[in-house]
């Protein structure tokens, strides 16, 4: 009887950590070693009229084949990307990253996002060539073959297109998926060979500032890089999770710009040039300038900012009564390590700091994680993250009076502008039913 | 040949050279190629006109390419209503949304125009255009848009002293990573 007293306290005063069911992690913990002892002293819930166990189907036969390239369970069969352009007409397309149905930090490679802007090559890995020239002392030519026996590194990183998350910048909360809302960004290990190694071997000439990135895909996707960049994290990807890129993702190389944004992370890479001069491709004089609330637009915006978004609950999932429920998502930031990740369910009114899955790594998914004791009455469920630089995501309020807000809602599919960071507000109904809100 | 800029270029080398060990340690496994090898990659246009090619083109040489090439896709004259975006377009900036992007209120620099389709058009069929019928359909672009003379013959002179409206409407976002 004391320690039931005991965890009546506990219940109280240390779990509570902030408003409307939020729980300290370390007392959940605590809380289930009392549930043992207490059901090793036969005082477990009351196990009448329960059916008895049969041998299912399964049970009773041999199973398949095993396959020489494994594919999820057919049970999981909606666990996949979502198309922007299934048909491949003429224009680009992307393939968004089910995050309401993943959990951990690794996005799986076939569920990578993809942005392609003139559909996928098919790449011959023995006849694609990459070379380095310009400003440079010695151009090299490098081969899949030749480029294999660098020394290889490897690192987590997360990719995130610049125009993720663009449908917020909507005056009304669209009533989207995380998917739709959050979908292109991803995070894999990426394996491959400095590329200050291989500028090493070039020799750069000090005039040098920018380097041209250029992809052998049909539109010929070029951006310009700081050579800056160029010379402290970015690299030649060859491997992806282990295995070789995907074809969406840059076969059978690309540069990865950790932190950067997407775009810039130019795939099917087959020619650096350093130069003085930015070239203003396209991509950097048009698409990736973003139009401020005074006319004037954002050059060479680079970075993905701190941000973070729950992923359990989110919108379109509906919660089967009160009970404990474990809130979890996403934080990440092109800056370095994710420092912490607060979390509230009343709107914004108290927070408490979430659980961040080990190990949290620079520039990279960090999991988070907070218990929640779901009441059954209205809740708004929230997260905001900070990094290391002490970078801290802003509010929605915060981030439509720097960069504004569309005054319609945009098509879900549309980019009306870019680097959209701001708090992801999730509202839960008195019936569980799970509604994107600003809040 | 600049003597100096030669010097300068050495010194540097010679520096980065004695800067560690790791110089011996890689593997040089890359094979070294002549400029003149790479040329045909060698697509990249600066805002300066760095790279632009031999030929020239006018508005008047450019619309019937155009008619051919590129208004399935772009709309009559470049207007638009195609599966393409209008290239032809005289809205303004109005709120924050990229919709209300176009060449003429938005597009710093004309030789960006040159450079992506040159790379990248027509989207069925990229790099088939000739350096000549490429500046022949950036004029066109141009003078539909009113930004040249309907009689203006673009080059690698001329081309990059086109003056764009929005050129000095961009704000470095993070200059310190420059």
């Amino acid at each position: 009887m004391a320690r039931s007293k005991d965890r009546d306290v506990r219940d109280k005063t240390l779990e509570a950590v902030a408003g409307n069911g939020l729980i300290d992690r370390r007392a959940l913990l605590g809380r289930g070693m009392l549930f043992a002892g207490a059901m090793s002293a036969g005082v477990g819930p009351a196990a009448a009229g329960a059916e008895p166990l049969t041998d299912d189907p399964w049970s009773l036969e041999v199973g398949e084949p095993m396959s020489p390239y494994q594919v999820p369970s057919k049970f999981e069969a909606k666990v996949k990307r979502t198309l922007s352009n299934p048909n491949n007409e003429p224009r680009n397309s992307h393939a968004r990253t089910p995050h309401h149905l993943l959990e951990g930090t690794t996005t799986p490679n076939g569920l990578h996002f993809t942005i392609n802007h003139g559909g996928v090559p098919t790449i011959d890995p023995d006849k694609h060539r990459l070379v380095i020239h310009g400003l440079v002392k010695q151009p090299l030519e490098f081969t899949l073959e030749t480029l294999s026996r660098y020394p290889l590194t490897s690192r987590v990183s997360f990719l995130e297109c610049g125009g993720n998350s663009a449908p917020m910048f909507s005056p009304e909360p669209m009533q989207e998926t995380v998917q739709a809302l959050h979908g292109l960004v991803s995070c894999a290990e990426w394996t491959g060979v400095k590329l200050s190694t291989l500028l090493e071997e070039t020799g750069i000439d000090p005039k040098a500032k920018w380097l041209i990135a250029e992809g052998a895909d049909s539109p010929h996707l070029s951006r310009s890089v700081p050579v800056k960049k160029a010379l402290d994290d970015a690299m030649i990807a060859l491997y992806q999770n282990g295995e070789r890129l995907m074809p969406g993702n840059g076969y059978p190389m690309r540069l990865l710009l950790p932190g950067y944004e997407g775009n810039m992370n130019v795939k099917f890479l087959r020619r650096i040039k350093l130069v003085e001069q930015p070239q203003l491709s396209m991509y950097e004089a048009r698409t990736y300038s973003q139009i401020l609330p005074n006319g004037k637009a954002y050059r060479f915006y680079f970075l993905q900012e701190v941000k973070s978004f729950i992923t359990y609950p989110s919108y379109g999932m509906a919660l089967k009564g009160p009970g404990l429920y474990e809130i979890s998502g996403i934080a990440y930031s092109g800056t370095g390590r994710i420092e912490k990740v607060m979390v509230s369910a009343d709107g914004g009114q108290s927070w408490a700091q979430a659980a961040l899955q080990e190990p949290v790594l620079s520039k990279a998914f960090t999991r988070f994680r907070m218990p929640w004791r779901w009441n059954g009455g209205p809740a708004t469920l929230q997260s905001r993250a900070w990094d290391e630089a002490g970078n801290v995501q802003p509010t929605r309020a915060e981030f439509v009076a720097a960069r504004g807000e569309l005054t319609k809602p945009p098509p879900v599919l549309g980019f009306a502008n870019q680097h959209y960071n701001s708090i992801t507000s999730w509202g839960v109904a008195n019936g569980g039913e799970v509604k994107h809100v600003y809040a | 040949m600049s003597t100096p800029k030669r010097a300068i270029f050495a010194t540097s080398l010679l520096l980065a050279m004695t800067v560690g060990a790791s110089w011996a340690e890689t593997p040089h496994l890359g094979k070294p190629i002549d400029e003149a090898a790479i040329a045909n990659w060698d697509i990249s246009i600066l805002p300066d006109g760095t790279g632009l090619p031999k030929g020239s083109g006018t508005p008047a040489q450019g619309a019937p390419i155009f008619a051919e090439k590129c208004a399935a896709c772009h709309g009559d004259n470049g207007k638009g209503g195609g599966a393409a975006a209008a290239l032809v377009d005289d809205r303004q900036i109005n709120g924050i949304s990229a919709s209300n992007k176009t060449i003429k209120n938005f597009w710093p620099y004309a030789t960006t125009i040159f450079d992506f389709v040159r790379r990248a058009m027509p989207f069925q069929m990229p790099r088939t255009l000739t350096d000549d019928e490429v500046y022949a359909l950036t004029a066109y672009i141009l003078a539909e848009n009113k930004l040249i003379g309907a009689n203006d013959v673009m080059n690698a002179e001329t081309l990059p002293k086109v003056k764009m409206p929005n050129r000095d409407n961009f704000i470095i976002r993070f200059p310190d990573r420059i």
